[in-house]
């Protein structure tokens, strides 16, 4: 069977092929349970199809679209009151010519390259910082372990353009942190509007969804399997890095990816602490979008920025019972 | 028993939350300060508080992002219990892998594309932007949020009380809402909540989607941070902070509460 | 015995490929007291859930009272359930819980607190209503559960593994409890279980099954005393394999007789007590004889033999089961 992993399979729940046997009595009923689930879908299923499909299938035909009129609606139009002429005008009408304009420009590899390496860079201090912090919490008494958890997931409900902004007030040439550095005679550092900025925005702004999945799987971990490794002859620090550390390869795997793709996409966080510099693919987008209004080129980024994110998103999709605790 | 964690994982535990709540705290604390001057301390005062409640524009954002926020979050609720109904208890349905795929497609999502992707339909609708465009924007990304919230919970969800239930002559409907919702009614008010504070929180996909006349409030704080610090943004964000953080600790103590009994 | 209340009529149920009840034929009479008995996923709770609506026939139909139950859901047929983990409703009282079928069939709310009261005390639960499901023990779930069940007068009450969840002792009491409420009430009970002694204990009549058939029904002294194979007496009870060149024969171990003096029984052969475990009402012995392992139980009181002691086992004739492979 081929069902949904996560799904557990009921019996009674599933449309088995037996029930497409025809004319067998009772199937009636089966078939009434199963048109009230399928009642039950059309909401939202309707809704996503109109609000989330939908609009990325205009996304994806805009950026294959004349840049010149710089006015929507942009060329070609798909107008099917001429059945198939349409579709082949359609399609004949869709072109390259954003992407090779992409290709030729090197600001867009540039941001492109840069993205990655900024997601990069700060999802492998993430995990330096994360992973000790989730296993922390993980061994502590049950009421100090849920107390903490909220701890780290309050941060995340509350306002994240906020919350970077908090971190300006600090980072300003003149701000606290100098202010403090001064105090204790040591030299003043610039952060803000730089490179060094920009990570230490995306760090802050995503610990909380490294933290999580860590802890998730490291909360679940079974303590005896230490105990036993250790009864085996490994010392503490061996346990954990020949029994904990690979137990807990999900969460490491969870945090990885729930942090990485939207970091790379990241908007906020490169427009208000990088500087006029930074590159970022969200940050290209909105610049193209909002600034040049040259809608083409939007498109086309964020459907590159989409190729991109494939593989990870499937590998999210796939595995999400591990990674959405 | 569990050993207790080693002075070493002590100390990252309590930096990383040094590191998390320093920032807010001194926004938080700066909100106070009478001083014009957001980094000199200047004595304690409410005045930011104060010159807040005159300022018509930050508390028309604020009434925007309320109202929005209101909305969309119902209507994430209830779609995201309907597809949540779908994904756990519909089996295989025509189009379930296209169905999931699209349910949690928006949760990793970079918010940049998903603002774009929906300004796109809108314009091509023809659709006038502003209060409604955002509020179905803000519903399509946290629908996805409250989908995972009460799916998670149903799926833990006995199906055999559902059962008894029916087996005792509720017919599967009002068996749903005579069982089966009083006992996942946790996860989707813990499910709205998520959703409510998403819609709050978001800047892109409402910068995307709003038009003249429907400024929410993180986009009048956008345009005021890209300014420079301003003692009277310290002074909405620790309200805004505050509500929030008493609504998550309610709920998490509700949930907690549940749990026990 | 009167008409039958229940009928299966060539009853199949596939989940996929495999048939979970394989053409069933069965009936149950009025008043009768009646056990499905099985190992796990030999069908019989497939069965069970049939009868209860929850699973829908691919062939052959039931017919309850006369009626064909095609088409009837779950909530229209007067056939209630007790469940394995008992499904009591976390979020309502001991006396909603009882309340709850009567409730659906809109019983004014006099006769409703009447009934649960008598319920309650018919389940020896008397003061307990205002209990929430988790305040109770084990024994006392298990009581609200068969009073919710019981509650709406249902015309024929199934038992799922009702006490699977109870510990030995606790299960052995509720059997014979059980065994009484049944014949004082005048109710059809239907109970599914694989443990044989409860269906031995509780049953008119039990019906052995494996994947997805029906091997044997009767009374429970008929069916192990008369098994028909030896899938059937090995199920019911540990039994001596005899395979001659006519076919397989069997003899039950309280039935084997041990002496230290050559008898004159029908079946006897020479051997040496291996191992003697003493069961207090009691002994097994396993008797080496003539290349082959033996079993025989023999009443606490008489001549106690010791290992390495010569024997003799010998059976009578009538002792001997004549089983089919």
């Amino acid at each position: 069977m081929t069902h949904d992993p996560l799904i557990p399979a009921k019996a009674g729940t599933q449309a088995e092929p037996a029930a497409k046997r025809k004319g067998r009595l009772g199937s009636r009923l089966r078939g009434n349970e199963r048109g009230k689930n399928n009642l039950a879908v059309l909401a939202p299923y309707l809704w996503l199809a109109l609000f989330f499909a939908l609009p990325f299938a205009l996304v994806a035909k805009l950026s294959f679209s004349h840049s010149a009129l710089a006015i929507p609606p942009y060329a070609p139009r798909l107008d099917l009151s001429h059945g198939l002429t349409g579709l082949a005008d359609f399609l004949r009408g869709l072109d390259l010519a954003t992407y090779r304009r992409l290709a030729s420009d090197r600001l867009y590899l540039l941001a492109y390259l840069s993205s990655l390496g900024f997601a990069g860079l700060s999802t492998a201090i993430l995990l330096v910082i994360g992973y000790p912090m989730a296993y922390g919490i993980a061994r502590c008494r049950p009421r100090l372990r849920q107390a903490l958890v909220l701890a780290v997931i309050l941060p995340f409900w509350t306002s994240f353009l906020i919350r970077i902004y908090a971190w300006i007030a600090v980072l300003k040439p003149a701000g606290l942190l100098n202010q403090a550095l001064h105090l204790i005679g040591l030299p003043s550092v610039t952060l803000l509007d730089t490179n060094a900025g920009v990570v230490l925005g995306l760090v802050y702004a995503y610990l909380p969804f490294m933290v999580l999945p860590l802890y998730a799987v490291l909360e679940r971990q079974d303590e005896s399997l230490i105990e036993a490794a250790q009864d085996l002859g490994l010392t503490p620090r061996r346990a954990f890095w020949r029994v904990t550390v690979p137990l807990s390869a999900p969460g490491v795997a969870a945090g990885v990816l729930l942090s990485f793709i939207p970091m790379v996409g990241e908007f906020v966080v490169p427009d208000l602490m990088g500087g006029s510099r930074t590159l970022m693919l969200g940050r290209t987008i909105w610049t193209e979008f909002f600034a040049d209004r040259d809608w083409p080129a939007a498109s086309a980024v964020a459907m590159v920025l989409l190729a991109t994110l494939v593989v990870p998103l499937v590998l999210v999709q796939r595995r999400r019972a591990a990674l959405l605790p | 028993m569990r050993r207790g964690p080693s002075p070493f994982l002590v100390a990252m535990v309590a930096a990383g939350l040094v590191f998390l709540y320093a920032p807010i705290a001194l926004l938080i604390l700066y909100s106070f300060n009478a001083s014009q001057l957001v980094t000199v301390w200047g004595g304690t005062s409410l005045r930011w508080y104060a010159a807040l409640a005159h300022d018509e524009q930050m508390l028309d954002a604020v009434s925007v992002s309320l109202r929005v926020g209101l909305i969309s979050a119902s209507l994430a609720t209830g779609l995201g219990l309907l597809a949540a109904v779908a994904l756990v208890r519909g089996g295989r349905f025509r189009g379930r892998t296209a169905f999931s795929g699209m349910v949690y497609a928006p949760l990793v999502m970079p918010e940049v594309i998903l603002g774009l992707a929906l300004l796109l339909l809108f314009v091509s609708l023809k659709l006038p932007r502003g209060f409604w465009t955002v509020t179905a924007g803000h519903a399509t990304v946290t629908l996805c949020y409250a989908t995972v919230v009460i799916q998670a919970r149903l799926a833990g969800f006995d199906r055999s009380l559902e059962e008894a239930a029916q087996d005792l002559g509720l017919s599967p409907a009002r068996a749903f809402l005579a069982v089966t919702l009083p006992n996942i009614a946790p996860a989707v008010a813990a499910a709205w909540m998520l959703a409510f504070t998403l819609s709050l929180d978001d800047l892109v996909i409402a910068s995307f989607t709003s038009g003249p006349g429907a400024t929410t409030l993180p986009m009048r704080l956008y345009s005021q941070v890209r300014l420079g610090v301003n003692p009277e943004i310290n002074a909405v964000s620790t309200l805004l902070i505050g509500v929030v953080a008493a609504g998550v600790v309610a709920a998490f103590l509700i949930q907690q509460g549940k749990t026990k009994t | 015995m009167s008409a039958p209340l229940v009928r299966f009529e060539g009853v199949t149920r596939r989940f996929g490929a495999e048939a979970a009840v394989d053409d069933v034929s069965l009936e149950i009479a009025e008043g009768e007291f009646f056990a499905l008995l099985g190992p796990s996923g030999c069908g019989k709770t497939t069965l069970m859930r049939l009868l209860a609506g929850f699973e829908a026939p691919d062939a052959g139909r039931i017919l309850l009272a006369g009626e064909d139950l095609a088409g009837v859901p779950p909530h229209r047929r007067p056939v209630h359930m007790m469940f394995q983990a008992y499904a009591l409703f976390p979020h309502l009282s001991v006396a909603r819980n009882v309340a709850f079928g009567l409730k659906a069939q809109g019983r004014a709310r006099a006769e409703i607190d009447a009934r649960v009261e008598e319920m309650l005390a018919l389940v020896k639960l008397e003061g307990l209503g205002g209990r929430k499901p988790d305040q109770l023990s084990g024994g006392q779930k298990q009581r609200v559960a068969l009073a919710r069940a019981l509650a709406p007068a249902p015309k024929l009450l199934l038992l799922d593994e009702p006490m699977a969840a109870l510990d030995r002792k606790l299960r052995e009491e509720t059997q014979l409890e059980l065994r009484t409420l049944q014949r004082q009430l005048g109710l059809t009970f239907l109970i599914v279980t694989h443990d044989q002694d409860e269906a031995m204990v509780t049953a008119d009549r039990l019906a052995v099954m494996r994947t997805g058939r029906i091997v044997q029904v009767g009374p429970p002294a008929e069916v192990y005393e008369r098994p028909i194979d030896r899938f059937v007496a090995g199920f019911l009870g540990e039994v001596n394999l005899f395979e001659g060149p006519d076919g397989c024969t069997g003899v039950r171990p309280e039935r084997m007789a041990l002496s230290r003096a050559e008898p004159k029984a029908a079946g006897r052969l020479p051997g040496k007590v291996a191992e003697a475990g003493y069961l207090g009402d009691r002994t097994v012995y396993v008797i080496e004889a003539a290349g082959r392992t033996l079993r025989a139980a023999q009443p606490s009181g008489g001549d106690a033999f010791r290992v390495g002691d010569a024997v003799w086992v010998s059976w009578p004739a009538t002792a001997v089961m004549r089983l089919a492979e």
